[in-house]
């Protein structure tokens, strides 16, 4: 009875320090930012109706100046370092832009990106004259976007113009590419070619966006999620003056996301959950048999 | 020279009984290695430490395969190599960070435990020194290691613990530059903190832990009353059968059983915290690699460094750095300062039952307060908290002093 006491003691004293030291001090140590579950609610309900047809003829006859969209066969004007010497940053591919962004944050974006991103010098310019136009195109790019995106597809569409991760292997332009080293010298000059052309495109985007956006290998760890859930809805909220810009996913489009950067930033999270209970229940056995030894052993002494 | 069989076969008991004195050293060291019977689980903290420091050193020796002591690679050896490309590397790094937090919170029960219940005093003065000089090891080596990963708060962990060599008003910039081996953290730096972590510091940890048990002998562990036993009545007593008129038990089997028992339970949670809970060890702000221009905007030490660096904020450079001087060797004077004759809990010792629930509350208010940002009422709690840290030492002779004789 005496030692139950004790370890009472000892537990409240162990649970008030770990109560004050994280969850009490983080709570005092970071603002915090209530989230709207991705429901862009200053933008205001799309009155029109889209037309799908009449969005292609706008997509087909404007966007595709700068932008791809492979999957209809559009190839990009120009490659990406050279879209980051001319506007700074890689538009993106619009294949799967549809399956990310919300619809009503796509339309608002086509009439008014920088005020919609709330991004002081975003890149493209308004490029829909009104609300019926924007509505087309946001309908004809949801109607040929993929139902289903894999977890790579969203980060590359999402973040993967800005921000590299070099665990997955992903730089702003693009894969790191599978090269070989002469086998006399030892180089390389593919791989050379390329870190040329990827230092190139980051010199250029960290001009546009004023430093380097960090690589997001294991921003997972290095940040809460509820921390990424909301700077990703809206970065100003998070960090006032960021020069990133607010995005426009949907809620399960930063699901997607989020899987990748798990995916690379904390890839051991399957086998752990698996790995933890069978060690959990053999040191639940170890410590019953050691309880039966104790009892045997301690026989008579009291 | 001794005497030895030719005919005993080689390994044989006899054989290694010439050789080692094996009976000799099983009976001193194991059976009959007396434990006063009169204990409570708290009796249990030396061993969960030392299994504890085995977990580190196994885990940091499968660690030590794949980091790479370079501030260019170390990050990614530590965050991608260990953690994603080495089988079972998430298991050896979760269970090497949680095992160094836990460490420290075991370190202090069982001070805690030793001040409590008086185990300090007449005879066992070395014990207490010699765990002290554990604690300030068990120190360096948190410290230097955190450096490893070379994460942001490494990096400026690093800054501004060198920086308190500079002593302040003193200036002695030349040291501080001296221990870092450059102007600011960098790779003469990692390098030499890389080889205090690996080698020097574990090994001193390994030789005090030695020491430790070696102080122990003489004088033999404490029990709850406090109560002076004759250890070798009372052994023959255990050895003629008595087992339950006498006080004491022998470490094997029976002191080691309720030790195993404890640990079990110990580590059921421990593992709990390596596979579900680790984060509470982690600090995410070292998950973003060490960026010189980028100061993070709270540089706060590990939680269980926290007391001591809230002793050295609320006050101006000099007097703070004083006060911080002050609180990491005072402990070591503990068995000076308390004036009283009486080996006994607390509970019984008048004033220094209040004494040492304060400076348990005061210590937990100030590790509260360390990790805080130093600003409006945080800021004053802190200074009264580390003025009666303080005030609560140079009491302790006073108090002590006038307490009645039990």
């Amino acid at each position: 009875m005496k030692e139950l006491k004790i370890l009472g003691v000892v537990t409240v004293f162990t649970l008030i320090l770990y109560w004050g030291v994280e969850p009490f001090a983080h709570s005092q140590m970071h603002k915090h930012v209530e989230g709207n579950n991705f429901k862009y609610a200053d933008l205001s309900p799309l009155k029109a109706h889209g037309d799908v047809a009449k969005g292609k003829t706008l997509v087909t006859t404007t966007c595709v100046a700068c932008h791809s969209i492979e999957s209809q066969g559009i190839k990009a004007p120009m490659d990406a370092v050279t879209s980051a010497q001319t506007y700074g940053v890689n538009p993106p591919d619009l294949s799967n832009v549809g399956a990310l962004l919300d619809e009503k944050f796509l339309a608002h974006f086509l009439m008014d990106p920088a005020k919609v991103t709330k991004s002081k010098h975003f890149a493209m310019p308004p490029s829909a004259s009104s609300e019926q136009d924007a509505a087309d195109i946001a309908a004809y790019l949801k109607s040929i976007a993929p139902k289903e995106l894999k977890p790579k597809e969203a980060f590359v569409m999402a973040c993967g113009r800005c921000h590299a991760n070099r665990y997955g292997k992903w730089t702003q332009i693009g894969d790191v590419p599978e090269t070989k080293s002469n086998i006399k010298t030892g180089v390389d000059l593919a791989a050379l070619d390329f870190k040329k052309k990827v230092g190139t495109y980051q010199n250029k985007l960290a001009d546009y966006m004023g430093k380097l956006p960090p690589d997001l290998s294991i921003i997972i760890r290095a940040r809460s999620e509820h921390f990424l859930k909301t700077f990703v809805e809206d970065p100003q909220s998070q960090l006032p003056g960021t020069a990133m810009p607010r995005v426009g996913l949907t809620k399960e489009g930063f699901e997607k996301v989020k899987a990748y950067l798990e995916e690379t930033g904390d890839p051991s999270k399957p086998l752990r959950e698996e790995t933890g209970s069978k060690v959990l229940f053999f040191f639940v056995v170890f410590t019953f048999l050691a309880l039966l030894w104790k009892k045997s052993v301690w026989k008579g002494h009291h | 020279m001794a005497h030895f069989d030719e005919n005993a076969r080689p390994f044989s008991h006899k054989w290694m009984n010439e050789r080692l004195a094996v009976d000799t050293l099983k009976r001193v060291l194991s059976t009959e290695y007396w434990i006063p019977k009169n204990i409570n689980f708290l009796w249990a903290m030396g061993m969960l430490l030392a299994a504890t420091f085995g977990l580190l050193l196994v885990s940091g020796i499968f660690l030590l395969m794949y980091y790479q002591p370079n501030t260019q690679l170390a990050f990614d050896s530590v965050n991608y190599t260990i953690m994603s490309e080495v089988g079972y590397g998430w298991l050896w790094r979760h269970i090497h960070g949680v095992g160094a937090s836990v460490v420290f919170l075991i370190i202090y029960i069982h001070m805690f435990t030793g001040i409590y219940y008086g185990s300090y005093k007449k005879g066992r003065e070395l014990i207490w020194l010699s765990g002290m000089l554990l604690f300030v090891l068990f120190s360096a080596e948190a410290f230097s290691g955190y450096m490893l990963p070379w994460g942001q708060m490494s990096y400026w962990a690093g800054m501004v613990i060198t920086n308190l060599f500079s002593g302040g008003g003193l200036h002695l910039n030349g040291l501080v530059e001296w221990i870092r081996g450059d102007y600011v953290p960098g790779q003469a730096f990692l390098n030499r903190f890389f080889m205090l972590h690996v080698l020097l510091v574990p090994l001193a940890i390994i030789g005090v832990i030695v020491l430790h048990f070696g102080t122990l002998r003489i004088p033999h562990v404490n029990n709850q009353d406090g109560e002076e036993i004759d250890f070798e009545e009372a052994a023959e007593l255990y050895k003629a059968g008595k087992v339950k008129k006498s006080k004491v038990i022998p470490f094997n089997p029976v002191f080691l059983s309720k030790d195993i028992f404890v640990m079990g339970v110990y580590f059921t949670l421990f593992f709990y915290l390596v596979f579900y809970h680790f984060e509470f060890a982690m600090d995410p702000v070292n998950f973003d690699p060490a960026n010189p221009l980028k100061t993070p905007t709270h540089i706060y030490p590990e939680w269980y460094f926290l007391w001591s660096y809230e002793v050295l904020r609320p006050f101006p450079t000099n007097p703070g750095l004083i006060a911080f001087g002050f609180a990491q060797v005072i402990f070591f004077f503990l068995p000076f300062l308390d004036r009283s004759p009486n080996v006994a809990p607390a509970n019984r010792r008048g004033l220094f039952k209040f004494w040492f629930w304060a400076l348990l509350i005061d210590m937990i208010v100030l590790t509260f307060m360390g990790k805080l940002p130093p600003v409006g009422i945080w800021s004053t709690i802190g200074l009264i908290a580390a003025v009666t840290f303080i005030g609560l030492w140079i009491a302790l002779p006073i108090i002590t002093s006038k307490e009645k004789k039990l």
